[in-house]
């Protein structure tokens, strides 16, 4: 089942990495000075707090670090229940909180290869906003 | 400067009702502050200092200072969710220390039970700079908490029975409180048996939600030495934010690793001085981490510990959450620190309930966890003596 899709709000900070979800490409910021990759995005290094900030593509892919299926809970997502809720460890290093979808949530493990997907998302309007960043389990 | 022996916890209140549809949020703030301040022996006239976090209504401590008709000239609302008036007595303890303050009123409130907004400044939370990238994946507080569950279990091989008897040893001591909200004992059958919520957290796993409160008054040792009331020493205070790592977040662990060092340190003690501990209790996986964060028990070997009886009152290796905890007791206004200090300084005063009082309870920690194990969250540990 579709899981609900609320389009995040971007802001002056992140708008680099939603215009790249924009374009189905995952794109994350990287410390101008000490390289480290940046999560969640934002405009400072919290490593060595340097402001100069880039932004480049990403491989997409990962690993799940920890993910729990919900079988209960309030609201809009009680109807999608069984669904999962998973932090991904991305190639380049950030732990990223995310769901892993098109899935049997049953056989979803800690370990398992992912790779990023890019779902489309609406507002409070109903319109289209940036998609979000979720997850499939890689075959092989 | 250290803050060991300078400030006392004086009064304590919880309060009795777990549903109070008819009363209003300021009245039960008022309830618990006026309960507090009689069992201290002191009144609202005493008070120079008042504490309280997002759980305050209206403009927080300016609301409630107005509302109760104190006279302060020293306040603060440090929020950090569920440990805040751990925080808070830490930040009483040091103006008291420093002589700034002799009398610190601090309070907790709220009506979650019977609904309406929730405490903790919720209206902030659509700003923070983290929203846009943590709040579209469907994680309610259970599921948030199972994440750090479930990396536990992988990295250590914790089980769902170990989990269930933290609840299983909060329910037996929550059978002798006749205000616990859940007074029957269960077993871990029954835990693992209870609809499951978040994997591998079942309803048994989580706390209750309950409406109440609670205050202390903590004060001085010149007001302490006129008081009647046994007062409780705070030998020492610890509290630190767990970020969320640089996007490296590693959920086996909470910033207890910081708050427990720093505080048995400045009470110069260590863990095994311990008699008994009030641990914060949102969910089972909560106190696990937080024994092994405190030094109490080897990392990972949490599980075994616990499932060795060591929580069980009166008798085992370090009796917890006396009261019934979160868990079984209260967690009024989804905030459970201020009722850990309340029931660490029942047992230092000798007045828990005679099945779980522990005997020759000396030394007692307090520990509050606010915030979310899955994200950033903010630890604070008290160390509390019976005396000086």
């Amino acid at each position: 089942m579709k899981l609900p899709a609320k389009a995040p709000e971007p802001n002056s900070e992140n708008t680099p990495f939603f215009d790249g979800a924009r374009q189905g490409r995952l794109v994350l910021p990287r410390c101008g000075d000490c390289g480290f990759v940046i999560w969640f995005p934002r405009q400072i290094c919290p490593e060595c707090s340097s402001q100069d900030v880039s932004w480049f593509e990403a491989s997409g892919k990962g690993s799940i670090y920890s993910c729990t299926v919900t079988r209960r809970i309030p609201g809009g997502w009680g109807k999608v229940t069984p669904f999962v809720l998973a932090y991904v460890e991305l190639e380049e290093g950030p732990r990223v909180m995310t769901n892993i979808v098109d899935c049997d949530p049953e056989h979803v493990s800690i370990g398992d290869r992912v790779e990023a997907v890019f779902e489309e998302a609406t507002n409070r309007d109903g319109e289209s906003g940036p998609p979000l960043l979720r997850f499939r389990v890689r075959e092989g | 400067m250290s803050i060991k022996g300078k400030a006392f916890i004086a009064g304590v209140y919880e309060h009795p009702g777990r549903h109070l549809p008819d009363r209003t949020l300021p009245q039960i703030h008022a309830d618990v502050a006026l309960g507090a301040l009689t069992d201290a022996g002191l009144s609202t006239s005493d008070v120079d200092a008042y504490y309280s976090a997002g759980d305050a209504p209206g403009f927080g401590v300016l609301s409630m200072v107005d509302y109760l008709g104190l006279d302060c000239h020293y306040v603060n609302d440090t929020e950090t969710g569920g440990s805040s008036y751990l925080v808070h007595a830490q930040h009483a303890a040091t103006a008291i220390a420093a002589g700034h303050i002799d009398v610190a009123l601090i309070t907790l409130a709220g009506k979650p039970r019977t609904g309406g907004s929730g405490p903790g400044g919720s209206g902030r939370v659509g700003d923070a700079p983290e929203a846009p990238f943590e709040s579209q994946w469907g994680m309610s507080v259970p599921g948030g908490y199972a994440l750090a569950a479930q990396r536990h279990m992988h990295e250590f091989g914790t089980t769902s029975e170990q989990l269930a008897e933290v609840k299983v040893a909060a329910s037996t001591h929550a059978q002798h409180n006749s205000h616990a909200f859940l007074q029957d004992v269960v077993t871990v059958e029954e835990v693992m048996e209870s609809p499951m919520i978040s994997d591998p957290l079942h309803r048994l796993d989580c706390c209750v939600i309950t409406d109440g409160g609670g205050a202390m008054v903590i004060v001085s040792e010149s007001v302490a030495n006129r008081l009647t009331r046994h007062a409780i020493p705070i030998l020492g205070t610890g509290s630190f934010v767990k970020s969320s790592q640089s996007g490296r977040i590693d959920l086996t662990h909470t910033g207890a690793v910081r708050s427990g060092p720093l505080a048995f340190a400045e009470a110069g003690v260590t863990p095994n001085d311990i008699d008994y501990v009030s641990i914060y209790d949102s969910f089972t996986i909560t106190v696990l981490i937080t024994l092994e964060d405190l030094g109490f028990c080897e990392r990972g070997a949490g599980g075994e510990f616990i499932a060795s009886g060591a929580l069980r009152a009166p008798h085992g290796e370090l009796p917890f959450n006396t009261d019934g905890g979160g868990l079984c007791n209260n967690h009024p206004a989804n905030r459970g620190g201020m009722t850990k200090v309340i029931e660490a300084v029942r047992q230092l005063r000798s007045e828990a309930h005679a099945q779980v009082q522990v005997p020759d309870c000396e030394l007692a920690v307090a520990h509050g966890t606010g915030g979310s194990l899955a994200t950033r969250s903010a630890s604070s540990t008290l160390v509390l003596g019976r005396s000086l």
